[in-house]
């Protein structure tokens, strides 16, 4: 007789309610792709005469590359900023007691939860008082404030599971703080620097609401992009936006797969 | 406390049938078939890897047999889902509701079945007092030792009157004195309340000491299931007697009713062919102790090492062929060099390989 | 272990920056919003003036409490539709588990923007959504209403914000012992009341984190309504940009940030306390 008489009942319900959440979440973008390819326009139903025509007009598109090229600029300073900030506050977290530490704490970690107005019209007020001005300097500036704290949190993480009897052995052994921070504590970072870059990166160029209040007249690609939908919309933006989607998924597949390493690597 | 016994004592209340079990290509329990004793405290000991802890979940429910049936009261068991099985599980460890306190962690399985709530009250009451823990009703968990939280995961299992408790390795993460302890007050637990007891460990002392009745299991299959008395003198096969308490196994030929192992010679009434004998280590006495043995047997050999004991010796020895033998006698100082030492025949017991 | 040195080396400099880019920035904004605006520029004479302004004005009532109820709305709707998802993944979903999780992270890395032109691409009166309708014979006319609505706000930031808030609750979620719940069948309750009972009690720090967030950024946000929201949908974050921006009151725009702030920093207060309460 078969033993499994007793079909452990699966929710079906539950399976179904949450299939279609993930339909909800993933349709848009999935009709977003489609009509990229769509000859007649972004809108109606179906869509008819597949065609490459978008992408053709994107890749000639000069202003939405020159928006590209400034959006790696800053992302790249704000990696660097972020990064090389983000390892001294993980680090003084971790080791150093100081006054107003808890508040520091805080103070870090309000540009993430905070909306993003807030940060973006503080930062405009600074950068005019200063006489910094709107461009893509402020722009710099703001990413790297408001990613410091994402550098932080996963280098934080990265440094709990770090073993400190290296460290101590090492120490031990006669090297010095700096030749040890240098050969062994910064080597055993590395997958959750990486990690940290890339989440940094991408959150750089997908960032809208800070730079929406810093930018002058160099566009970051979202800008840009805001800029075109404010005058009309065209499926350019739809080939845009796939793009967009496919290094987006590329580069947190790489994280992901980069922070789970680092996890299984640590324990 | 006692259960409504629809089953009398000494019959079976738990049968299982042909049960085996297999996750993915991994068989993990070969075919089975046990019967639980109502009333009786039975163990479950095996290795890890053997099979216990899954057997111990079919029964509880939370996995379904590949193959085979279980029974309980002569109703199908295996068909039933957990929260409707008159079986209740004290876990490894504990799983104690963390946001709640140990009345309403106690409580929780009546409120699960609508219990009145007139009703909840003076059993929570009754059930903490039988674990002696009634000072620390509206205490959480997590501020509870190891042992406390043990008496409380008792308590909220037994206080539904099931007909079955399963005990998975409760006592494994308590430190050694407790144990002892908690091992005393389980045995009697179990004597006061009537409820059947089936009990997982790896611990083959504490299996000798709770049991009515052991199942020894490897590698997902059974080896032997008796009384501790009986297991230990009458182990029937090789693995068996080693794992429960230490043993000497021989290796040899019977040839017209005499034994040969090596060095040794004596008579065994036996077919002729290869024989695998065990030998525990109190069986064997030093010659010097004159004490009268049924059917002597003589060797000399060396004393190798001496480990005390407080109350024993256990002595390793090098035979004249190389073989080595372990033997405990009564604490008596270092002993060194060639002796004489002597063991009854009967107590070689023919086991399988 | 660490010198003195050592540890000043890399407080220092994080320090700094901090105080400097943030810190002194967040003081300026407070600071703005004790000052008005006199013949188009801006004066600093202290003063409340700008809050009085901003609770005795009607029209700034109306659109506070309107981003009231879309922040609430939206809260609301992520954790409907991300709760049970979480609930599904973390213990029904089997060895799909980690797969299942990635897809729905995924989304959250498409940028907002992109997320957002899709609804509005959907819901138009040529959208997507409509044109569907129409060649399915279930309307015969383009449905007008859909997009530049509070309507299609909610909608589009409900999508945004649901897999934020399926983060923190899949994560509580997995942290709940898997022997509790076995323990609860053991003890006789069925799925329900486990759910109720444990699962849903032990996921609670997840649950307020996710809806906190949803509720804060919701809040904030003055892109979901220009895209979509349309002259009825404006929110609170639209009138604070038209102050920085056209109509010329840094002050007052001050003031309403914050406002916003204060709100948000005393919910976060709560329920860090509450999340602590409902930690075991």
């Amino acid at each position: 007789m078969s033993a499994t008489s007793v079909k452990r009942r699966s929710p079906v319900l539950l399976t179904i309610y949450s299939a279609l959440v993930f339909a909800f979440v993933y349709l848009p973008i999935l009709v977003l792709v489609v009509y990229s390819f769509n000859h007649d326009g972004v809108g109606g139903f179906p869509p008819r005469h597949f065609t490459f025509d978008w992408y053709r007009q994107l890749i000639a598109d000069s202003a939405i590359w020159n928006s590209v090229l400034n959006s790696l600029y800053v992302a790249a300073e704000a990696v660097v900023v972020s990064l090389t900030l983000g390892l001294l506050a993980a680090l003084a977290l971790d080791r150093a007691n100081f006054p107003g530490k808890a508040l520091f704490r805080r103070l870090v970690l309000l540009p993430l939860i905070l909306p993003g107005i807030i940060t973006g019209l503080s930062l405009l007020m600074f950068a005019v008082a200063v006489g910094l001005g709107r461009g893509l300097t402020a722009v710099f500036f703001g990413h790297g404030t408001a990613l410091i704290s994402v550098a932080t949190t996963e280098i934080f993480a990265g440094l709990q599971k770090l073993d400190r009897r290296q460290e101590e052995a090492s120490l031990d052994l006669g090297a010095t703080p700096w030749r040890t921070f240098w050969h062994v504590t910064l080597p055993n970072l590395r997958l959750s620097l990486i990690a940290a870059g890339l989440l940094i990166f991408t959150l750089s160029v997908d960032e809208i609401a800070v730079t929406f209040f810093l930018i002058g007249s160099d566009n970051t690609l979202p800008q840009e992009i805001w800029g075109r939908l404010r005058r009309g919309i065209t499926p350019e933006i739809n080939a845009i936006s796939t793009l967009i989607l496919i290094v987006s998924i590329l580069l947190i597949t790489i994280w992901y797969r980069l922070r789970t390493r680092s996890e299984r690597h640590c324990s | 406390m006692t259960p409504a016994a629809s089953t009398s004592p000494g019959a079976a209340l738990l049968e299982v049938r042909a049960v085996s079990k297999r996750f993915g290509e991994k068989r993990v329990l070969k075919t089975l078939s046990l019967n639980v004793v109502q009333g009786e405290f039975l163990t479950l000991l095996g290795e890890s890897g053997s099979g216990k802890t899954t057997l111990l979940r079919l029964i509880a429910g939370f996995e379904q047999p590949s193959a085979g049936e279980i029974w309980m009261n002569g109703e199908r068991l295996d068909t039933l889902p957990p929260y409707k099985r008159r079986v209740n599980t004290v876990f490894q460890q504990y799983a104690l509701f963390p946001h709640l306190n140990v009345r309403e962690n106690v409580a929780y399985g009546l409120r699960a079945n609508d219990t009145p709530k007139e009703e909840i009250r003076p059993r929570v009451e009754a059930a903490l007092a039988m674990v002696r823990m009634s000072e620390y009703s509206d205490a959480k968990p997590t501020k509870l030792s190891g042992g406390q939280q043990q008496r409380i995961a008792l308590a909220r299992a037994l206080i539904n009157r099931p007909q079955l408790l399963l005990l998975d390795e409760p006592l494994s993460a308590l430190d050694a004195n407790l144990r002892k302890e908690m091992q005393g007050e389980l045995k009697s637990l179990q004597r006061e309340v009537g409820i059947t007891f089936l009990f997982v460990t790896h611990d083959q002392e504490e299996a000798m000491a709770l049991s009515d009745r052991i199942a020894l299991l490897k590698d997902g299959g059974l080896e032997q299931v008796a009384s501790p008395r009986e297991i230990y003198a009458h182990p029937a096969t090789a693995y068996t007697a080693q794992f429960i308490g230490q043993t000497n196994l021989l290796r040899g030929e019977i040839r017209a009713n005499v034994a040969e192992c090596g060095f040794l010679r004596f008579p065994a009434a036996a077919a002729d062919g290869p024989v695998l004998l065990s030998i525990r280590p109190e069986s064997i006495f030093l010659a010097t102790d004159n004490l009268s043995i049924a059917d002597p047997v003589r060797f000399c050999a060396t004393v190798r090492q001496q480990f005390f004991g407080g109350a024993t010796e256990l002595l390793e020895l090098v035979c004249t062929d190389s073989q080595l033998l372990r033997v405990r006698i009564g604490a008596r100082g270092p002993l060194s060099g060639e002796h004489e030492f002597v063991f009854s025949a009967a107590e070689a017991i023919r086991v399988e390989p | 272990m660490y010198s003195r040195r050592y540890r000043l080396a890399v407080s220092l400099p994080p320090l700094f920056w901090v105080v400097l880019f943030l810190l002194f920035p967040y003081s300026l904004m407070f600071a703005h919003s004790f000052w008005i605006t006199q013949d188009g520029s801006i004066v600093h004479n202290w003063s409340l003036h700008q809050y009085f302004q901003l609770f005795t004005n009607p029209l700034y009532a109306t659109v506070f409490f309107r981003t009231l109820r879309i922040a609430a709305f939206v809260t609301l709707f992520s954790l409907l539709l991300g709760f049970p998802l979480a609930y599904f993944l973390s213990f029904h979903a089997g060895p799909r588990k980690e797969l299942l999780y990635q897809l729905v992270i995924v989304p959250l890395w498409v940028s907002y923007l992109v997320r957002g032109y899709a609804w509005k691409t959907i819901l138009g009166t040529d959208g997507v959504l409509n044109g569907a309708l129409q060649y399915l014979h279930i309307t015969h006319e383009p449905l007008s209403a859909l997009l530049y609505s509070p309507f299609a706000v909610v909608l589009m930031l409900t999508h945004i914000y649901t897999p934020f808030v399926f983060l923190p609750i899949y994560a509580s979620l997995e942290h709940i012992p898997r022997p509790l719940v076995e323990a609860s069948h053991d003890l006789g309750a069925n799925s329900r009341f486990t759910f109720f009972r444990v699962i849903l009690p032990l996921s609670m720090p997840g649950l307020l984190a996710g809806a906190t967030f949803a509720f804060v950024l919701t809040l904030g946000d003055f892109l979901a309504p220009i895209l979509v929201g349309g002259p009825s949908g404006t929110m609170i974050a639209n009138v604070v940009q038209s102050l920085f921006g056209a109509a010329y009151d840094w002050p007052l725009g001050a003031a309403i940030s914050v406002f916003i702030l204060f709100i948000t920093v005393g919910l976060l207060f709560c329920t860090e306390r509450l999340e602590k309460r409902w930690t075991f």
